[in-house]
Order: C-alpha cells, then structure tokens, then sequence
C-alpha cells in the first residue's frame, strides 16, 4: 500500500503574473535530499531546507530579466545554474550573494531547460533540439549549435521521441505508437530502472502509457524513426468536466502519483492527489489539496511537491511494495531502493506531423542462431534481442529463449551463456516455472551468482529445489564460495554483520547503556562448568564464510510452505545441519543484538524467517541433534538463550497490566467535589 | 475479597496552617513546631516523627518564637506575652506580659536558667526561669530599633541581637553592647531598603553567624567586630538559620523555599585551619522557609507551604532505613474527622468551625473502577462556629447522628441535633456536669447512651445522655501510670469495654459496666497512632507509629495468637517503611475477619485469615491479582490487600466506616501564597 502523509506548506507562491498562469517555474534537487530549489515565475530562486521549511539562500535578477528556465544545483561543481532571457546562462555559488555578479555566458541559441542529475555534469537542451554538457557549453559558449529538429517540429508536443545518446553520440528518433485518436500527452515522467529508460504518459482522456525503452541499443537502426511501443498501464476515471490539465510522476516501479484527475468516488472535483497502483489499478492513496492547482507535480527522496492554491506544498509518501506474495503473507522482499527513479537527462519529446509508421520490429526470435554459434555470440545476440523486442513479446520470447539456452547447455557440456541468462533474469520476466531447469543447470554448473539473482527474482522455486540448493550451498567449501562473484549489497550486509560485533565490543558497551540481564542464577542443572556461560557473550564469530552466508540468506528470504519443505529438509546430513544451524544461531544472537538494524542493506533477512527456519531444522533434524554429540553444545546455547528471552517476555507480560492502569489513570482523573465510586479488592 | 462502595469527597476544605517556628530539644529528641494560626505541636523524632502532643491555638495570639528550656516550652508572640505550655495536659499553662510591645524572638541559654526576648520598642528582656513561673529580670541596653533575632553565647555571657541593619552584641553581665556592627544593604534600587537581620546565632568560638534580608549568610567576629566571610545565598531573603549541636553544620532557610547547607571543614586535607563552606542545596519547599533546625542526622524546615519537611543527612545515617528516609509531614495525625454510621452523617473539624454534612446517596450498581449515578447530592447540614478565640482541640458526632459534642482548651459543649427530612435544629445542652468542661478526647458509646470525655491526669469522665439532658455518672481512672493526656479513645460496640491510649504509649482497658480499669496492655516503644476493639470478639487492635500492629483480647488480658504471629515473622518491609502513620482501624460487620486501616495515602484491609506476606511476597499485589483467576488468586494471594487507587499526592485521606460503605475524604493540598 501506499501513503500520504500530513504535508506541510513549503513557501507561498507569487501571484501568477506571466501568460502560462503557472506560479512556480520549477522545483529541482538541492544539494542534497533535503534542500529543494524553487524557481518562481517572477524573478527569484530559492533554496529551501525542506524538513526545516525554511529558505537558505535566495537569488533574484534585475527588473526586466526573466527566468526562463528552473534553476538547478551542479552537484559536481557544487554550484546553482539557471538561464535568463533565453539565452544567458548564469552559474554561481552558494555564497554569492548577488546574481548579477556571478559568471554569465550568452549562447547562440535559445536553451529549453537546463537538466541536472546527481553525480553527472549537467547538460543543456536547446530548444532547437540540441543537447551539450554545460561545461564544454560554457568552454565556447558561442559555439554553433545545431538544429536536431525539423523546421516544423517544436519541442514538447505530441508522440515523437527523441533520444540522444551521448558517448557516442547518437540520436535515435522513435515514435510514440498508442491509439489513434489521442492528442498529445499532458504530462510524462521517466525513470531509469534497470538498464531501461520507463517512460510514463499521461493523456487528458485518462490513460497512462508506458514505453520501455533500452539505454544501450545497437547503433544500426539510428535511420530514420522508429516506432515505440506503449502499454496501457492504467485508465484514469474521468469527470464529468472537462480536464484541461494534469500531471503524473512516477514514484517506484507500480506507483504513479497523479495531480489533476478526479478522485473516483468523490465526484467531479479534481482538487486532489492521488497515488494509483499501475499493477493493480487501485487508487492507493488520495489527498484534497486545498484551492487552485497548477497541474505541477514533483518528486524528490519521497516527497511529492505540489503547488496549489497560494502555496507549494511538500507531501511525504511512502509506497510499500504490493504484491500478491505481500497479501499471502510471504513476502520476498522487504525493502528497495527508491534511488534509481530520479528524472532522466536523455529524455526529450519532440512533436511532428501525425504519420503512421508501417516500420514495426519483425525481430522476435527468429535471429537467434543458437545452434552453432559461439557462447559470446549468443550473449550478444540474447542482448540485441532483449534491447529490441517490444515489451509484450519480450514476456513471451524471454521465457522460450531461456529454454532453448538451457537445453543446448544440457547437452552441451562446453555451452553455458551465464551473461544472457543474467540478462534474461534481468529482464524479470522469467520465473521458475517458465523455465524450471534453469536453476539446476546453475547448480551442476556451481553458478552461484546465477543461483543468487534467481532466488531473488524466483518468487514460485519449489521447497524441493530450495533444499537441493541449500544442500548444494552447504556441501560447497568456503574457499571455493570466496571466489564466486555475488551481488555486492549482500556481500556488504554479511561484512558489516560480522563487522558488527567487533566494533561494539570496541566501543566497550551497548547502545543506550544495554546490559544483558543476569540470566539465570541457578545453574545447577548444567551439566558441567564448561557449559556454564552466557549465552549472550557466546562467540559471536560467523560459523561460515561471507560469500556463503550471503547465499543462505538469499534462501532464507525464499518462501516456502512449512508442510512441503520439512521431507526435504531431512535431505541435509548432520554436518550440514549443524552448519546451518551453527549460522542460523548466529544470526539470530546478532539480530537480538540489533545488530543489523545499523546496516543499510537492500534485502536482508528478518527475525521471524530465521526462526522458522531454525524451528524447521529442529523439527527435521530433532532426533539425530539430540544424540549427536557435537550438536549438544549448539542446542543447549539455543536452548538457553531462548529460555532467556521466554524469561524475559515473562516478566514484560507481568509489568503489562501495570503499565495499563498508568495509561489508564492518567485518563480517569477529576471527579469533582463528590462521587460514589465501586473499588474491588482481591 | 469483594467491592467496596466509596465515597469520594473533596469537601473537607481544611488548611493547614503554616509553620512559623520550630524549636529542637536534643535530650528528649522532640522537635516543637509553632504554626501561623497559634497552634504548637510536638513531634517525636525518634518514633518516625509522630506528632505526639497538639496545643491548639488562638485567634489573633501570632508566635513568633519558640524555645526550649529544659523541658519545659516556651513562645513569645506579637500579642506581647511569654506563654509556658503544659505539655502533659497539652494546654496553656500560663501567659506573662512582657510590656515591650510585640515580641519578635525568644531564646532561652544553654544553662536554662534566663530566657531572653526581642522586643519591638528596641529591648532585650531577660526572664529567668523559676521552679514554676519566669520572672523577668532586667532590660539589656536599650536600642533605637527593634529587636529582630537573638542568640546567646553558648556561655550565656554575651548576646548577639539582630536588628535592622545592623547587629549589636551585648555583656549579658553589664548589659551594655560590646560592639556594634552594620549589615550592608542591598545594592541599587533596594539601597533605599533597610535590611532586616532575620536571624543570628553566636557560636562558642566567638563566631556569629548572621542571615539578612538581602540574601547574605555573613560571619562576623566578636573579638574585633569585623565581618570575617559573607555568602551569597539568595536574591530575597535568608529568614532561619540553624547550626548542628556541635557546631559544624549551619543551614540557612531562605523564602525561596529553598535550604542551604554550610560546612565547617578544612580547605586542605588533614590541617587544622577550618573554613565555613556552602555545601549543599535542599528544595523541599514552595513557599518561604521561616524556620529550620538541624537535629541529630537531619534538617527540619518548615514554613509558608504548611508542610514540615525532614531531609536526612545521609553522610550522619549508618544504616539506610524507612527512619531515615525524607519525610514530608503535611496534615495533623489526627483524625479531623468523624462519622455517625447509623445515619451518614460526617462532621469535619476546622479550627474554628465544626461543619456537618450528609452523604449522597447512589443508584444502582457499578463495575469496579466506575463512578456511581449520584441520586442525592451531599448537603451541608449544619455549620457551627466557635465561642470565644480558642481552637477545637476536639470533637465528635454520636453513631446515632442525634449528638455534637467539641471542646476547646476552656470550654466543652454538647449539642441535640434533631433531624428529620429536612428540618435541622440543634439545641444546645446547657447545665454541663462540671467535670465536662474541657477534654482531650471525646467519644460516644455505639448506642449513643453515653459520652466519653479524656480528661486531665489520664482520666476519663463518663456521661449519660438522654432527651432530659446529660448526667454525670462516673470517672475512670487508671490503677498508675503517667499523667499524661489521652489522645485516643476506644468503646467497644456491646457497651462493655473503653480502652485509652495516652502520650507515653499507655493503653488502659476499662469495664464500663463495673466502671474500674480492667487492664493494662503492656507499653510498648512507640506512640499509638490508632485503635478500635472488635465487634465480635472484644480484641482491641493497635497501630503503631513504627507501623508495628498489636491485636490484644480484652477478655483474656493476653496478645492474641494472631498477634503472635505477626510478632514472630515480622511485618512486610514495605509496610514498616511506610512514612505516614495509621490513622483509624475499622472492622468490617460483614466478615469479622477484616480489619480496615488507613493513612494518608493508601487504604488497607487485613484479611486475618490469610496467611502473612513474607519479604519475599509480593506487598502490592492487587494488580497482579486482579489479573489472575480465582483459583490462581488463593495461592498468591496475602493477608494485606492495599488499595492505593487514590493516591494522588499530596492529600488527606481519612477514611470513615459508615454501615457497609467506606468513605474516603481528601483533598488537594492548597498553598497559602
């Protein structure tokens, strides 16, 4: 699900004073997540601390100036960057105090907008169509500037989009392919994801496109324009006014906060905000914002920010991953990065005569010729192929391209494309079932990266294959797992979760003064001296080596049916029991530590998944731990750092009814001068 | 255990009055404490401050001071006159002019032979004390201003006198002043302000300590009349001060209601060369402190917030214990209240008023925790003021509500109340027996036959009560023992037994029938703070202010078994370490096994049949009872069941048995300002 939080009012905006009755010109990213930079339509820029709701700067330029595009923040010169009267670009810095004394440079032709995106130089969109890296803009500014577009074409209209690649510079011209019928978009928004650039549509009739489009396509194909495929991805209902204006923004992979459109169940009025779910189609979450709105929308580190009325306001969001894995109570994974949903730079929309376009992709697979052809060849090919296949074949072909990759590295023991399946995976349109020996094709391969990817993307591997892997994984020496390349986020969490402990032993102490309570003062039912420690200050050292505690994680996010997976469970041998037990132990003394807490990691595993899998083990495994001898120790530390905790519930269940009265005498006070009240004795 | 219906009432509107002057007898380790409305109370430091004896006061008498010569308790006040208290009878003994006009201090020297006084008109009167009486003596060199504060010489030869803006230091031989030294005023705008030597006290090396009106702490030296040190201890003034016995600890009360320590100790470790030294800040109190005193292991202060607050030295204290802890002492430990069962009538005692009231009444039934549908208001029955300027020592309403009976320190008065619907009238008995004309106590029997009335030399005086009048019949008197007076009275509810406790923890029983003393019960070590016999078995139950209790049988003149075994393991640590004394113990006519106690903050019922909670034992189980099942209940459950629910600090819980329903009066303490 997602949320709308209380928003809160940023600055007021100007009255509207030029044609377009926009009061904000733009809000871009500070020079961090929390500054914004707003650009007003009068004359004046600036930046503002958002959780401060203060301004830190402020710029304005002289009478008869005007700002003709937002200004945005150079996060590699650390500098402020606007343009005035179309062609002047200023650039200063955070203590100039006045904009007239800060560099200028006039250019030769009229700039769109000046686009800025973290860590990269920004670049300049002439309104011609050309684009140029501001720096070697600002080396000649009186450089000649071409013109990409036709004379009839202006920027910003309907249906054709340009891209512009840079290094090498290219330009490649595609046309928006959607119903007949429909005017121009009212309002797009792009994102990066992946290796693909999302482009999301939005019409006044309601719909929302989106086009997917590769960052790197072949360089063939950059003749003339080509066609660009849209799916429909959600239907806005409609008032019964006529909507002039809206706006959307993406905000993650299935929600797109939408401005502009009516709230479908409360009536004609269009004054509100709402975040529609596009895999769904589910109005998610909706806010009524107060007096006119502008159809402007933006959206920076979960914030949307909305003008409307006499203000802009800044309204924090918060979109949960929904699936259906979410609603069964499975849920694979827990957190994303919302990072890599910023503005693209590449993006510009040009406008041209309405012409069909008979030039369609005839490419779906037939040019995959496999049979012969070398590893890297295929890999190549598999990649021209997924840049190129439209989005609604590449569901379909992706699978059947894994399938016939798997079977001729089955019989082929000197075949196996690991980077086309990669980026099959990557794609994330294969699951298990599409393509079920692929994973143990990675297996007999000892692919363990593949393995990794394919747990994370695989929502439907069955408890069986789950087992076969852990075994695979278990029964794998350390040494030879150091040397397998995984993805680095879970390399990291490993490393700072051994790290961990270490360092807070160096601190001397817990946060907050922590300090374990005094478990149990009669230790006579241990069985020997030896055993007589506590079990909060056991070794905290990892039982296995990173990489492979990595990969167990990945199988302890997996989900699973308890029922299904036990049989399979008792597959393990008592060495790798106790090897996984050893780690599960592990995990969980450092997650009781709250160790992990402190670690930023994208997907880690929580505290109930650990305990059900080492309630699953025990359940499995029980007779034969009882009697092994080198298990003992491991089950009585578990065993007695649970009674701890059993213990220490017990008494926070006890104080329970204390703390209820507190909370409930401090409501029940004032009786007046007189009352009859009943007490109850015990 | 059941339900309980409870009355709470927040009409009871009395104030206590504030303290103006304490007074520290190490010897007998009373602490005498002088409040604005000219009451003296003595305290008892060493029985957890049991507020032993109570004088009341007068209309318009204004003590200033209070002093101690021997053990005998003197006050001066700025109606002019020395008073001597009888503190046996816990009355005035007698009142001498002093003819200097308002008298602002009084001291008496170390050797108890002189008192001296300040008087306004500028003179040092000396008294000196005599076998029965004081007699004055002779006026010290008289000064233009008057005189605020005095301290002898622990030698009693010289006399440091504070006065306005200046101290003077007499030859108590020659009675001319040896030096003369000025106080400095304040600087700026309060320039034009004298300033006021509040307090002074001369030390036996010849240091005197002085605390003024702007704010300093100043030690002069009586040799040569210079000022030795001076501290800056607050903005406004620096009213009490108090140094230890032997003279190494000074505390200093200021009317920010804060008290500040002073060391005497050596700068370097281990030399000789002592200095006095600011050490530490006590804030116990809201308003002005006017008196402090520093006893053996603690600081006492007390003043304008009414409430006598006694902070431990803990560097003085071996061991930790529930005597040593602070202790806030806000309300008389007597019970200001009583209750006719029979009709539900409450009759409150103000100082100078008595006022009636009768409950309201509710309808239907509740949930433990809920309030009642109140189907009747309480009303205001009746409100009687007081004759003459003394204040009600004591009073009583009859069980039947058909009785009022106070008494002041000179009269007693007995009156009809006729009551029915809502005509009230009240007649007052005339033609008194002449025994009855003042007590110390009073009490009716439970039929309402008969009024009991404590007298002088521990006795009891018994009246008859009938529609013609009030007759005579009899006093009681114990076999031996002290004299002095009684404080509590008990009747049993069949009419057989009296049972009175008096100021040295004598409890004499009485047959009524026979009107002889039947026993003694053996003294025990501190003051009886409560007691009641029991309906049905004739026990007599005593609370201690050691929290200790004592179940007696009147009938077998032993403890009982139950007693016994309290004796034997030994009481709850967190009953013993309770800070307010037991004020009432009850019965409840339902189940005989119950005894009802309160103190000021918690009400406690006594199942004798359950077994004794060990320290182990969880004390205050009621939560966690409440949230088991019954049968878990029987095993966790103890024989003290307290009730705290109407804890909120500070007020005044009395509670009152009324036929099946207890009633909790209490009120918020207000703060003269």
């Amino acid at each position: 699900m997602a949320t709308l939080y209380e928003g809160y009012t940023l600055c007021g905006v100007g009255p509207v004073q030029n044609s377009s009755n926009i009061g904000i010109l733009g809000v871009e990213q500070g020079r961090d997540i929390d500054y914004v930079l707003v650009t007003d339509s009068s004359r004046s820029i600036t930046v503002y601390k958002v959780s401060d709701q203060k301004p830190t700067g402020s710029w304005s330029v002289k009478q008869g100036q005007i700002i003709s595009c937002p200004a945005v923040f150079n996060t590699q010169s650390q500098e402020y960057v606007v343009v005035t009267d179309d062609r002047v670009v200023r650039v200063w810095k955070e203590d100039d105090v006045n904009l007239e004394k800060a560099f200028k440079a006039t250019v030769s032709a009229d700039v769109l907008r000046v686009l800025s995106a973290t860590d990269s130089e920004p670049v300049v969109l002439f309104c011609c169509g050309a684009v140029r890296f501001l720096d070697s803009l600002l080396a000649s500014p009186q450089q000649p500037i071409e013109d990409v577009l036709t004379e009839d074409e202006i920027i910003r209209g309907e249906h054709c989009l340009y891209v512009q690649r840079f290094n090498p510079n290219t330009l490649v011209k595609h046309r928006i392919e959607t119903e007949p019928g429909l005017s121009a978009p009212i309002s797009f928004s792009a994102t990066c994801r992946g290796s693909n650039i999302h482009l999301l549509y939005l019409y006044l009739n309601g719909s929302v496109y989106e086009s997917v489009l590769p960052f790197r396509s072949s360089s063939t194909g950059a003749e003339g324009v080509q066609a660009l495929s849209c799916s429909l991805c959600l239907s806005l209902p409609l008032g019964e006014e006529k909507l002039m204006s809206g706006a959307a923004v993406v905000l993650d992979e299935a929600h797109v906060a939408v401005i502009g459109f009516p709230h479908p169940s409360a009536g004609a009025c269009k004054d509100y905000l709402c975040i529609w779910n596009t895999h769904f189609q589910t109005l998610q979450a909706s806010k009524e914002m107060a007096g006119r709105i502008y159809s402007q929308l933006w959206c920076y580190s979960g914030k949307l920010y909305v003008p409307h009325g006499k203000m802009l306001s800044v309204i924090p969001f918060d979109c949960q991953k929904s699936s259906l894995a979410a609603a069964m109570g499975k849920l694979k994974q827990t957190s994303r990065s919302g990072k890599d949903f910023s503005s693209d730079i590449y993006e510009m929309l040009t406008c041209k005569n309405r012409k069909t376009c008979q030039n369609t992709f005839c490419l779906i697979f037939k040019p995959l010729q496999m049979d012969c052809s070398l590893v890297e060849d295929v890999q190549a090919e598999v990649g021209e192929f997924i840049r190129r296949a439209p989005q609604a074949d590449l569901q379909l072909a992706a699978g059947r391209v894994a399938l016939e990759l798997v079977s001729r590295s089955q019989t082929d023991a000197n075949f196996y494309p690991q980077c086309a399946f990669l980026q099959l995976l990557e794609t994330r349109y294969l699951c298990y079932s599409v393509c079920p020996e692929l994973l143990s094709l990675a297996m007999v391969k000892k692919d363990f990266h593949l393995c990794q990817i394919a747990f994370q993307i695989f929502s439907d591997i069955p408890e069986a294959v789950t087992c076969a892997c852990l075994k695979a994984i278990l029964s794998t020496p350390d040494l030879e797992m150091e040397t397998v390349n995984l993805d680095t986020d879970s390399v990291i969490f490993m490393k700072e979760l051994t790290q961990a402990h270490s360092r807070s032993d160096e601190e001397g102490g817990q946060l907050n003064g922590f300090c374990p309570p005094a478990l149990e003062s009669d230790v006579s039912d241990t069985p020997s001296n030896k055993l007589q420690r506590d079990p909060l200050s056991l070794d905290m050292s990892c039982p296995v080596g990173l990489h492979k505690g990595a990969l167990l994680n990945e199988v302890l996010q997996t989900a699973y049916s308890d029922r299904s997976l036990l049989p399979h469970l008792k597959d393990l041998t008592v060495p790798q029991v106790i090897v996984f037990l050893q780690y599960l132990r592990f995990l969980y003394f450092k997650y009781s530590h709250d160790a992990h807490k402190q670690i930023r990691a994208l997907r880690t595993p929580s505290i109930s998944q650990i305990i059900d899998w080492v309630c699953l083990l025990l359940d499995a495994h029980f007779t034969v731990l009882a009697v092994a001898p080198e298990a003992k120790r491991l089950v009585f530390d578990l065993h007695k750092f649970v009674r701890s905790q059993v213990k220490l519930y017990a008494e926070l269940g006890k104080i329970e009814g204390s703390l209820q009265v507190l909370k409930n005498s401090k409501q029940s006070e004032d009786f007046g001068m007189y009352a009859i009240q009943v007490i109850e004795l015990f | 255990m059941g339900e309980f219906k409870v009355h709470r009432v927040r009409f009871f509107d009395y104030m206590p009055s504030g303290i103006r002057a304490l007074a520290f007898n190490q010897d007998t380790e009373r602490m005498a404490v002088a409040r604005m409305d000219g009451s003296v109370e003595v305290f008892h430091c060493s029985d957890r401050f049991f507020q032993e004896k109570i004088i009341p006061g007068r209309e318009q008498c204004g003590i200033e001071g209070l002093s101690w010569v021997g053990e005998r308790l003197f006050s001066a006040g700025l109606n002019g006159g020395i008073t001597e208290y009888d503190l046996t009878n816990q009355k005035v003994k007698y009142t001498i002019d002093a003819y200097g006009g308002p008298i602002w201090t009084i001291t008496g020297n170390q050797q108890g032979t002189h008192l001296a006084v300040g008087c306004e008109d500028g003179t040092v009167k000396l008294f000196e004390v005599n076998e029965d009486q004081i007699q004055f003596e002779r006026n010290l060199d008289r000064q233009k201003s008057r005189i605020i504060s005095l301290s002898w010489h622990p030698s009693g030869s010289k006399i440091a006198a504070g006065m306005m803006d200046m101290i003077q230091v007499f030859n108590v031989e020659t009675g001319h002043s040896i030096h003369r030294m000025l106080a400095d005023r304040g600087a700026g705008t309060s320039r034009s302000k004298e300033c006021v030597v509040w307090s002074v006290v001369y030390l036996s090396d010849g240091t005197i300590i002085t605390g003024d009106s702007v704010g300093m702490v100043k030690l002069w030296d009586d040799q040569t009349g210079t000022l030795i040190k001076s501290h800056n201890v607050t903005k406004c003034d620096v009213l009490a001060l108090s140094v230890s016995q032997n003279e190494d600890s000074l505390v200093a009360g200021t009317s920010e209601g804060i008290v500040v320590q002073f060391q005497f100790v050596s700068m370097v470790l281990e030399k000789d060369d002592k200095e006095w030294v600011r050490t530490r800040t006590f804030r116990n109190h809201t308003h002005d402190i006017r008196a402090v005193a520093e006893i053996t292991t603690a600081v006492v202060s007390g003043g304008m917030d009414a409430q006598l607050v006694v902070r431990p030295l803990l560097d003085k204290i071996e061991v930790r214990s529930a005597a040593s802890a602070l202790r806030k002492i806000h309300f008389p430990h007597r019970r200001l209240v009583s209750c006719a069962r029979k009709s539900g009538l409450m009759l409150f005692q103000y100082p100078g008023h008595l006022e009636l009231w009768r409950l309201g009444e509710s309808e239907g039934k509740g949930t433990p925790g809920s309030s009642l549908f109140v189907k009747r208001n309480p009303e205001k029955l009746l409100q009687l003021k007081v004759k003459g300027e003394d204040h009600i020592r004591c009073s009583a309403v009859s069980p039947c509500g058909g009785w009022i009976v106070y008494s002041t320190a000179s009269t007693l008065r007995l009156y009809r109340l006729h009551c029915d619907n809502n005509n009230i009238s009240i007649t007052k008995i005339s033609k008194l027996p002449k025994v009855l004309s003042s007590a110390n106590q009073l009490c009716f029997s439970s039929d309402s036959s008969h009024l009991f009335s404590a007298s002088a030399q521990s006795s009891v005086h018994i009246a008859s009560l009938s529609q013609s009048g009030c007759k005579f019949v009899g006093t009681l008197k114990p076999k031996s023992g002290s004299h002095q007076a009684i404080h509590l009275l008990a009747a049993s509810e069949d009419g057989k037994w009296l049972a009175s406790a008096n100021s040295d923890h004598e409890v004499h029983i009485y047959n009524l029938q026979t009107q002889k003393a039947h026993c003694t019960v053996p003294v025990y070590s501190s003051a009886v703070t409560a007691m009641g016999i029991h309906p049905a078995t004739n026990c007599l139950f005593m609370m201690h202010a050691d929290q200790q209790m004592f179940e007696y049988s009147i009938e077998q003149k032993q403890y009982t078994d139950w007693s016994r075994t309290v004796q034997r393991k030994g009481l709850h640590r967190f009953w013993v370490e309770r800070d307010t004394p037991c004020l009432n113990v009850m019965f409840n006519p339902q189940n005989p096994s119950h005894v009802i106690l309160h103190d000021m903050y918690m009400l406690c019922i006594i199942d004798q049949s359950l077994p004794l909670p060990d320290d182990k034992t969880q004390f205050y189980n009621q939560l966690t009872l409440k949230s088991l099942t019954e049968e878990q209940r029987k095993s966790q459950s103890h024989a003290f069941k307290v009730c705290k629910t109407f804890k909120d600090r500070p007020l005044h819980l009395y509670v009152c048995g009324l036929s099946e329903e207890v009633c909790f009066i209490k009120r918020l303490q207000i703060v003269p300002c």
